[in-house]
């Protein structure tokens, strides 16, 4: 009898010590986040790969979304110089990390330590590999840049590499291409005859980009250019492009589930990443929500969920293996990713640490060029 | 016919060959222009059908049919002409186009439109007059035909800005309510519009009372550097949006710092006040306009009256002053809660996402996904600012009938 109650009285301690000590334990962690995002579909597959869940699994915790993303750079340096910083965790660009990184404005991350290791026992650094392209940047996806067609309007025989851009004989009419050097300049190297591997060699020095320049002054007029991503799409479906260069996902949706007469390349496609980072100067409840949350995001599981969603490839190694069907139209989702083998046979590696070193220079010529 | 009478205006009709014929070929060939790019014939076909028509017309139907009649057989004819071009859609089209060159060729061929000219104007003052209520019309046009075209677009069946074939056949499977749908029921709406609906009234009541005893201050002729203190207040009016956005930043990230710390409010309640502040001091100019303006007609010796036979400042504040200034009030309270519900720049940057309004949705929402969603918000907006704007002008009629105000 006594033993009993004994017993009784130890447990029910023991439970309430660990009831205690959990409610503790999640009282570190502040309620509420404010994750910023791109907006659009892609910001939707994150909503339902892994903040509804994660959500359900952490009652009473709520999430913002604020899509600021592409203009994250500008926006955290005001917060920091006012000392006032809202955005938990931040999802940018690979280029943009390694910005933020620089300047002291996203924190350090410790992969092995802050992030799940992955489903096949490799760790986090092993599993990600060589996307790991700044010390503050947690890759989640793999995008890429390439070019969509209206395939009511290119007559019979469709484009098939990236040089139909520059093409205006066999597919005359106007294209759309991103207001910005990054993946024009190689692409009109490209189809001017540079190897591959010669391209940034080329556009380091003067003549080269003169080349690059020289080339898309042939379809200068007839270029539409665009800064959101939406852009394209639109252009495409309204029928006021032939054709144009987007990310990937965005095609997919348009031709997949908006079901518009739209074909892709996958011809000298453009690989990107995009990631998270967590925001320097967050105070320790609000780091501690922010870790826990990205650990749980980028784990193997979740990243394969996302490709459910939206055709971006998983950055995990260990993810591949687990991308399914899409959620809704139930198409097989890996012959859709830019990483497939059969999709990634002719691949352009954008080079960040070149563009770090050339970005304001050309920027500023292509600025030049442009307003000739 | 060259000499025949105009018998409204009582002066000679100019010759059809040179005169009429020729005008009229001309808005043959431009309405047949357009009827046939919409019905894709192509543009030279379309011109040239749009001239036979347009001659066809204009030698038949003044002869031997009276205006009205006249008027009805054109738009049948180009009706059944785009029937036969375009299905329902092109009926439609054709009808309007119709009705367009009919009254066209009564206009031009009887003279009608020397009418509201004094008989004796010249051919010049004539097209003047003539020209001066095109430009009006255009001016109309162009102010309301971007916000008309949004509405149809609201109910596209698909997720795009376009008008798809379907939809220009007027076929029911193109149209839905989808966007609408969304609207009312997706959270990354509905936040912000719950969040527009708190901040907008919040900040209105603040400029209305602080704007309407601004402006009452500033009537009285005591008061000391009146024009520099109005130059002030009516400053964040003038200055570009941008930059007063830029200091609101700063300056009120400070503040909902000391808040959070010394106050203990949470982050949202400071990032709620931020920008009720924020938007109360855009609104403040607009009702110390209105207000001044209306205090301009305001008989000061009645407040003398008032306080004559006792009543205090407050008591004649409300019972003599602010009924009579009221409209003023209310319209520069109007103005007041429409800059803040429009308002996109100083919610950028003082607000939270938190605090995300519509029109920040709508901006993010068009930059990232071009989402007819948009467009369906635009719409359920239109109609709410028409009913607002009529009901504040019922209303103010209505008072001002009551007060005997009102000339009629």
């Amino acid at each position: 009898m006594t033993l009993k109650t004994k017993l009784g009285a130890t447990t029910a301690l023991v439970l309430a010590g660990t009831t205690v000590f959990s409610a503790a334990n999640a009282q570190e962690m502040a309620n509420d986040m404010t994750i910023v995002s791109w907006g659009g579909a892609y910001q939707n597959s994150q909503q339902k790969a892994y903040v509804e869940p994660y959500l359900e699994m952490n009652e009473g915790v709520t999430a913002v979304w604020d899509e600021s993303s592409a203009e994250a750079v500008a926006k955290l340096r005001a917060m920091n110089e006012a000392g006032n910083v809202t955005w938990d965790v931040v999802d940018v660009v690979a280029s943009d990390a390694i910005r933020l990184c620089d300047e002291g404005l996203a924190m350090e991350i410790d992969f092995n330590e802050m992030l799940a290791d992955g489903d096949d026992g490799s760790t986090a650094e092993e599993d990600f590999g060589d996307l790991l392209v700044s010390d503050c940047f947690i890759p989640q996806i793999v995008y890429s840049t390439t070019v969509g067609y209206r395939t009511d309007m290119v007559g019979d025989t469709a484009p098939t590499d990236i040089c139909a851009l520059f093409d205006l004989d066999t597919y005359p009419g106007m294209r759309s291409l991103e207001r910005r050097p990054i993946n024009n300049m190689e692409w009109a190297l490209l189809c001017d005859g540079v190897a591959k591997e010669d391209v940034y060699d080329v556009l380091e020095t003067e003549e080269g980009q003169d080349q690059a320049f020289a080339k898309l002054d042939t379809i200068k007029d007839n270029v539409v250019w665009w800064t959101a991503g939406a852009d394209t799409p639109q252009l495409l479906a309204d029928g006021e492009v032939i054709m144009g260069s987007t990310y990937n996902g965005r095609l997919f949706s348009a031709i997949e589930e908006q079901d518009q007469p739209i074909g892709m390349l996958w011809d000298a496609q453009v690989f990107d990443l995009d990631g998270w980072i967590i925001p320097t100067g967050l105070s320790e409840e609000r780091l501690a929500r922010a870790l826990d949350f990205v650990r749980f995001a980028t784990d193997t599981q979740r990243l394969a969920d996302q490709s459910k969603y939206i055709s971006y490839g998983p950055a995990r190694a260990s993810s591949a293996p687990l991308v399914g069907q899409h959620a809704e139209l139930g198409i097989e989702m890996a012959q859709h990713m830019p990483t497939d083998p059969a999709n990634a046979t002719n691949t352009f590696l954008y080079n960040y640490e070149w563009w770090a070193d050339y970005r304001d220079d050309l920027d500023a010529k292509f600025q030049a060029w442009l307003a000739q | 016919m060259a000499a025949a009478f105009n018998p409204t205006a009582g002066k000679p009709l100019r010759p059809f060959m040179t005169f009429a014929l020729p005008l009229l070929l001309a808005f043959g060939a431009i309405l047949g222009f357009i009827g046939g790019q919409a019905a894709g014939l192509g543009p030279a076909a379309g011109t040239l059908v749009g001239i036979i028509v347009a001659a066809v017309l204009a030698f038949v139907l003044p002869r031997y049919l009276p205006q009205r009649s006249g008027r009805w057989t054109a738009t049948g004819i180009c009706g059944v002409l785009g029937l036969l071009a375009g299905g329902l859609a092109g009926f439609i089209g054709g009808v309007i186009l119709g009705a367009l060159l009919g009254w066209a060729v009564y206009w031009l061929t009887k003279g009608n439109y020397r009418r509201g000219v004094p008989v004796y104007a010249t051919s010049g003052q004539t097209l003047w007059h003539n020209a001066f209520k095109f430009i009006c019309g255009a001016i109309f046009f162009f102010l309301i035909a971007p916000i008309v075209t949004v509405i149809p677009l609201s109910f596209n069946a698909e997720n795009f800005f376009t008008f798809t074939p379907g939809m220009l056949a007027l076929d029911p499977e193109a149209y839905s309510l989808r966007h609408y749908r969304d609207f009312f029921t997706n959270d990354a709406w509905l936040q912000p519009l719950k969040n527009s609906l708190i901040i907008a009234p919040l900040a209105t009541i603040i400029s209305v009372t602080l704007g309407t005893l601004a402006a009452i201050g500033l009537s009285q002729s005591h008061v000391p550097a009146r024009r520099a203190i109005m130059a002030i207040l009516i400053s964040p009016m003038i200055v570009p949006l941008i930059i007063s956005a830029t200091g609101m930043f700063f300056f009120y990230s400070q503040m909902g710092l000391w808040m959070e710390e010394y106050l203990g409010l949470s982050k949202d309640l400071t990032g709620y006040i931020k920008v009720v502040l924020a938007h109360a001091a855009l609104g403040i100019p607009f009702v110390i306009i209105t207000v001044t303006a209306t205090l301009v007609g305001f008989d000061q010796s009645l407040t003398r009256a008032a306080a004559n036979m006792g009543a205090g400042p407050a008591k004649t504040f409300f019972k003599i002053q602010m009924p009579l200034i009221l409209p003023g009030v209310i319209s520069g309270g109007l103005f007041a809660f429409i800059t803040s519900f429009d308002e996109v720049v100083v919610v950028l940057f003082v607000g939270a996402a938190a605090q995300k309004t519509l029109p920040w949705q709508m901006f993010t929402g068009l930059r990232e996904q071009i989402s007819p969603t948009i467009l369906a918000v635009a719409t359920v907006l239109v109609c709410v600012s028409i009913c607002l704007l009529t009901v504040v002008e019922l209303l103010r009629r209505r008072s001002e009938r009551l007060r005997g105000m009102s000339p009629g």
